[in-house]
């Protein structure tokens, strides 16, 4: 039972830092780019694609069994349809400000590749539990890395944050942060940054292991 | 007795990175006086900053990454200079600074140093700040000629900002183009020195005519043909000291003659589509940097034929 449970927190933990699907896998980068231009907007996308992503693992890990092999995409697309749909029109009748702001990108999360690539690689093959588990994982991995880009982008790009006058009036916005160019910056320069840590940490592992 | 085996050619060229750099310090020399001359005081603080911070941003990464310290090759003060001479003279200081962590940092560190930059370190730092903080990138001043303590006096009369020159150069004679009489950016106006900085480049072949010539050539017959003064567009904006300092760079530009002649070429017909139809008045900065990144692609079509070679059969 307790082997489970580890189990169970591993595949939850593996989301957010081993295979983290911004950093790590690299994936879902089309509204990793466009929608952190601010920290609620990395907020608001995550937590859509969280609920997506585990209502999403759930059912099509209910029904794998289901499902024949060659259609078995489409149906996940379906699945998946299903959820942005129920996402879109709550936030639209209990966040509209939310809604407009992310606007085209909320029925984009339906192609968002994280959404697909778990139903593939883990809903498809793991129980009900892991794939929930996995599905918050790997939501929250996603949330908290485009809300770590969005900070730096409406920080350093508006000088404010989740909307409030953050840096002095004496700070000069620097606008390209909050263009287009500025995303891809950011989120290259994370992307070295959290996997030269990550190579670190796995070097001083096999140094230990191997002493 | 040591005796070393090493491979052919044994050849000795008294070139190197440091003599090399320290012939673009001084072709820019005259443009960089001749800065100071028309905008004062202030456009040799930005140049300074723009040059000091560079060489510390360097020093410290290599430092902070264990990695040898190669300030002495010089060419962090040429891509400070180069930056410094792209600034309007009356930016707040902080913007030197700025520019000079992106073009050290980003561009050119984060790349793997000096020849692995794929797009020339200043001008994409220019581009960086013109992006962020347009307003102070875009208000040029008049040639104020300020020294030592009159700028408070004056700053009221003679700061006032005009619009970019390429907007009102109507007022302005060939002569006041010529000697740089004209708000702009501090390197950009004197085009008398500009082209001595040229003449000297050639005379010591550390660049070659191809890219210069061919793009301000193409500026002027492509300003002909859509109807605008060709020799006019080339004397005002950067054209000339984009054509002659930035895209003559090493490392960002086509490595065979004939690729730099169609980097020159693009060059030249980019500004003059950006000018004419871009949201921009000036488009050197762009087309620079946008050559910059095809010049591989351009490489690979352009490569001689090595002597001996068999044609692949099709």
């Amino acid at each position: 039972m307790s082997k489970n449970d580890n189990n169970l927190r591993g595949v939850f933990i593996n989301g957010i830092f081993n295979e983290n699907p911004t950093f790590r896998l690299v994936l879902g980068t089309c509204p990793t780019l466009a929608v952190t231009t601010s920290a609620m907007n990395g907020i608001g996308m995550g937590a859509a694609a969280t609920f997506v992503l585990i209502g999403s693992n759930v059912v099509i890990s209910l029904i794998r069994s289901f499902i024949p092999n060659k259609v078995r995409i489409p149906a996940f697309i379906v699945v998946i349809c299903t959820f942005v749909t129920m996402v879109q029109m709550l936030m639209q009748a209990y966040l509209p400000a939310l809604y407009d702001s992310l606007g085209i990108f909320i029925p984009l999360i339906v192609v968002n590749c994280i959404i697909l690539a778990r139903a593939e690689a883990f809903a498809a093959k793991n129980n009900v539990i892991r794939s929930a588990a996995d599905g918050l994982g790997m939501g929250l991995g996603f949330t908290l890395s485009i809300t770590l880009i969005g900070i730096i982008r409406e920080l350093f790009g508006t000088g404010m944050l989740f909307g409030n006058q953050l840096l002095g009036s004496g700070y000069e916005p620097m606008l390209l942060l909050v263009l287009a160019p500025g995303g891809f910056i950011v989120y290259g320069l994370l992307l070295g940054i959290i996997n030269a840590i990550g190579e670190r940490r796995k070097k001083n592992n096999k140094g230990v292991t191997s002493a | 007795m040591k005796l070393r085996v090493s491979h052919g050619p044994h050849l000795f060229a008294r070139e190197t990175t440091q003599t090399l750099m320290l012939d673009v310090i001084i072709a820019l020399m005259p443009t960089t006086l001749a800065g100071i001359y028309i905008f004062g005081t202030r456009a040799a603080l930005v140049i300074a900053i723009s040059v000091i911070s560079s060489v510390l941003f360097e020093l410290i990464w290599q430092k902070l990454m264990k990695k040898r310290v190669t300030i002495t090759d010089l060419s962090a003060v040429v891509t400070g200079l180069l930056l410094g001479l792209n600034l309007p003279c009356n930016v707040p200081l902080w913007m030197p600074v700025i520019g000079s962590a992106v073009a050290i940092l980003l561009v050119k560190q984060l790349f793997g140093g000096i020849g692995h930059n794929f797009m020339n370190p200043a001008l994409f730092a220019r581009a960086v700040l013109l992006a962020s903080w347009p307003l102070h990138m875009t208000t040029y001043n008049l040639p104020q000629r300020l020294f030592f303590g009159s700028e408070t006096a004056l700053s009221g009369v003679d700061t006032v900002a005009s619009a970019t020159p390429l907007l009102s150069i109507g007022k302005l004679t060939n002569t006041d183009l010529l000697i740089g009489n004209i708000p702009g950016s501090i390197g950009e106006v004197c085009k008398v020195a500009i082209i001595i900085g040229f003449i000297y480049l050639m005379l010591t072949k550390t660049i070659t005519w191809h890219v210069p010539v061919t793009f301000v050539g193409t500026v002027i017959i492509m300003s002909y043909l859509i109807g605008v003064d060709g020799i006019r567009a080339v004397l005002t904006g950067g054209v000339l000291f984009g054509a002659v300092f930035m895209a003559t760079d090493y490392v960002t530009n086509p490595m065979y003659r004939l690729g730099q002649c169609i980097f020159g070429v693009m060059c030249g017909i980019i500004v003059v589509v950006i000018r004419k139809y871009g949201g921009y008045p000036e488009g050197v900065t762009y087309a620079i940097l946008f050559m910059n990144c095809v010049s591989p692609l351009i490489d690979r079509y352009s490569k001689k034929k090595i002597y001996g070679e068999v044609k692949k059969s099709v």
